[in-house]
């Protein structure tokens, strides 16, 4: 039984439970200060950005958005700016190709991976171990190092077979590249995650349902997948958030199809006093990332430290 | 393309996937012999090894032979390539500034980090204040970078009104007017220490709420209290976390190109680093040099990711 006390401020109020009381020596006002202080300097600049994004041109321009607190006015005109389709930078179309690249790119490597790793988990094949550790070897691989070689294999794949990216005409303008990179570099780290899972299921499970005459696609479909949800889950957000907020691949892969981060860095580099125009643009860049952080919050801390290597 | 044709093209390449995928496993379900199992085993594992070995394996190899041939993949230049980076002086001073980077970005956010979860434990707010140092980790490195510069910035920015305040100039884009390195790059890895901070505290409270209680009752009953307790207890139990997290912080560190990218206005100003440099050199077509940064930075990430498997492991198994 704890007992909260309420004196103190935000971050500090120690919780009084007998093994904690020794804490306490260390939640000196000090302490209480320090944290409050770190929870500031984490949450202003973010706050700073949102209020400005709704203040009016020439307020954002001339005074700091603190003054919204003596001289509060507030508009949408800067949402309007990067989000009508008529505007000269408008990014309505960048923010499309952020979801049309997304969306893909979430759901396709996260079911080959749990195909694959259901193969290593579950099915005998000779040569498994040695496939195995090349594909958990292969995590260490930087993407950099893949991205020259992988850019001359779409532009003129062998047998002419017809170029994904570039070239005269390409399928779904280029896009293909783009999905089929994001695919191949979550790949290794998601068939590890995911084997992990797997193995913790009990093998008496499989076994009882190969008995009653299950193979092994139904025991994927009906057993595996539904039990493997909330490990699904947690790559799942991993993966959105990465590909929704990458850069790299996107500048390399998708200049027909610039997502949102890339068309918001080349606004930084042009016009990179526009205030009004940026500070709306980052904040239509953030919120879809931050409501699926913060409905997903369980699934996105466990899979936070193994995911933490990636690619 | 229009947004609806974009959409279209979405929907096919998922639905393509998915009927390819399910007619392959479909197809051979029926086979139950001996040989079956061994066509099945393929159905479920070589799409994926097909996409990791000419995505990954081969490309990798590639780019490690074409930093030994000139830009155009033409012929053999020996250790040229290695020469032109590592004989010219532009390119140890990205070093240098990667090297900065590396030191400060992980210690930093790992220290704050590791305070911050310390100094919350068992708060009366604690989900909230976790949440708010979190946050920033769901944005992306351009959108960080966006976040700052504003506070950067001259005239309207919150550093500017502060430094003016205390009397320390008030018109600077600080950033940019500090445009002598290191400076320049300390204000660019602030971003990077206010993004990765978060995965170092949410990691590390995780840990320390797993030391056994009659570890800390004990030490109390012996009268150890407040920072001996932080020094002798916490920090000790919880030292294979703390090293995977100062790894995986590293790794993140050496590959994030984004923030010099965004707002370092492409590595002007002597802020350039490795993965930056990796991107200037491909975009202009000296693929042979972009291939020796890419296998420098393979070469200096590749031990830190095998030591942060292992201490992973060591952890996970405490």
């Amino acid at each position: 039984m704890t007992t909260v006390v309420p004196e103190g401020a935000v971050a500090a109020a120690p919780v009084t439970s007998t093994p904690k009381a020794a804490k306490q020596a260390l939640t000196s006002p000090w302490a209480s200060l320090a944290s409050i202080l770190i929870a500031i300097l984490w949450t202003v600049p973010t706050a700073g950005l949102l209020i400005s994004s709704f203040r009016p041109e020439t307020d954002v321009k001339t005074t700091g958005w603190w003054h919204i607190f003596t001289s509060p006015r507030f508009t949408l005109d800067n949402y309007r700016a990067v989000l009508s389709t008529g505007s000269q930078n408008n990014l309505t179309d960048n923010l499309v190709n952020t979801i049309v690249i997304t969306l893909p790119a979430v759901v396709i490597p996260i079911f080959l991976a749990t195909m694959a790793a259901y193969a290593f988990a579950w099915m005998r094949f000779p040569g498994k171990n040695m496939l195995f550790v090349l594909v958990f070897a292969l995590q260490i691989v930087p993407i950099q190092v893949c991205l020259i070689p992988l850019l001359k294999l779409y532009n003129k794949p062998p047998f002419n077979l017809m170029p994904i990216h570039g070239g005269e005409n390409p399928p779904a303008g280029g896009l293909y590249s783009v999905w089929l990179s994001h695919t191949i570099f979550a790949l290794p780290l998601a068939i590890f995650l995911l084997h992990n899972f797997m193995r913790e299921i009990p093998g008496e499970l499989i076994e009882s349902a190969r008995v009653d005459g299950a193979g092994h696609v139904q025991i994927f479909a009906r057993i595996m997948l539904p039990l493997m949800t909330p490990a699904i889950a947690a790559f799942a957000v991993l993966q959105f958030l990465w590909v929704w907020n990458d850069l790299l691949v996107a500048m390399i892969f998708s200049q027909s199809t610039p997502p949102l981060t890339k068309a918001l860095t080349d606004l930084t580099g042009t016009r990179g006093q526009d205030w009004p125009l940026l500070t709306a643009g980052a904040f239509v860049s953030m919120v879809i990332p931050m409501i699926v952080f913060l409905a997903l919050q369980r699934y996105f801390v466990r899979g936070l430290l193994a995911g933490s290597v990636k690619g | 393309m229009s947004t609806g044709e974009k959409f279209l093209q979405m929907v096919i390449a998922i639905v393509l996937f998915f009927v390819v995928v399910s007619a392959i496993l479909l197809l051979t379900q029926r086979l139950r012999s001996r040989r079956g199992e061994l066509v099945q085993s393929a159905a479920f594992l070589l799409p994926a090894t097909f996409l990791i070995v000419v995505g990954l394996l081969y490309p990798a190899i590639n780019t490690i032979i074409w930093s030994f041939r000139d830009n155009l993949g033409r012929k053999w230049v020996g250790l040229d390539n290695y020469h032109a980076i590592f004989g010219s002086n532009a390119e140890i001073k990205v070093l240098v500034t990667t090297a900065l980077w590396v030191v400060v970005t992980p210690l930093a956010s790992t220290g704050i980090g590791l305070a911050y979860a310390v100094l919350i434990d068992r708060a009366a707010f604690e989900k909230v204040a976790k949440a708010l140092v979190f946050m920033p980790l769901a944005i992306s490195l351009v959108g960080a970078s966006i976040i700052w510069k504003f506070v950067y910035a001259p005239n309207v920015g919150l550093l500017n009104a502060v430094s003016g305040s205390v009397g320390l100039g008030d018109n600077h884009s600080w950033y940019q007017d500090l445009n002598s390195s290191p400076w320049n790059s300390l204000y660019l890895i602030v971003i990077m220490v206010w993004v990765q901070t978060g995965f170092a505290m949410t990691v590390l409270s995780a840990s320390i709420k797993a030391i056994p209680t009659d570890i800390v009752e004990a030490a109390r009953l012996d009268g150890v209290g407040g920072l001996k307790m932080f020094r002798y207890i916490t920090v000790p139990s919880i030292r294979p976390t703390i090293i995977v997290v100062l790894t995986a912080i590293t790794i993140a560190t050496l590959k994030a190109f984004d923030i010099v990218q965004s707002i370092g206005a492409g590595g002007a100003w002597h802020t350039n680093v490795l993965a930056l440099d990796f991107y200037i050199r491909q975009s202009q077509g000296q693929n042979g040099t972009a291939a020796v940064v890419a296998v420098l930075i393979f070469v200096l990430v590749s031990p830190v990711v095998v030591y942060n498997i292992r201490q992973m492991r060591k952890a996970e198994a405490r």
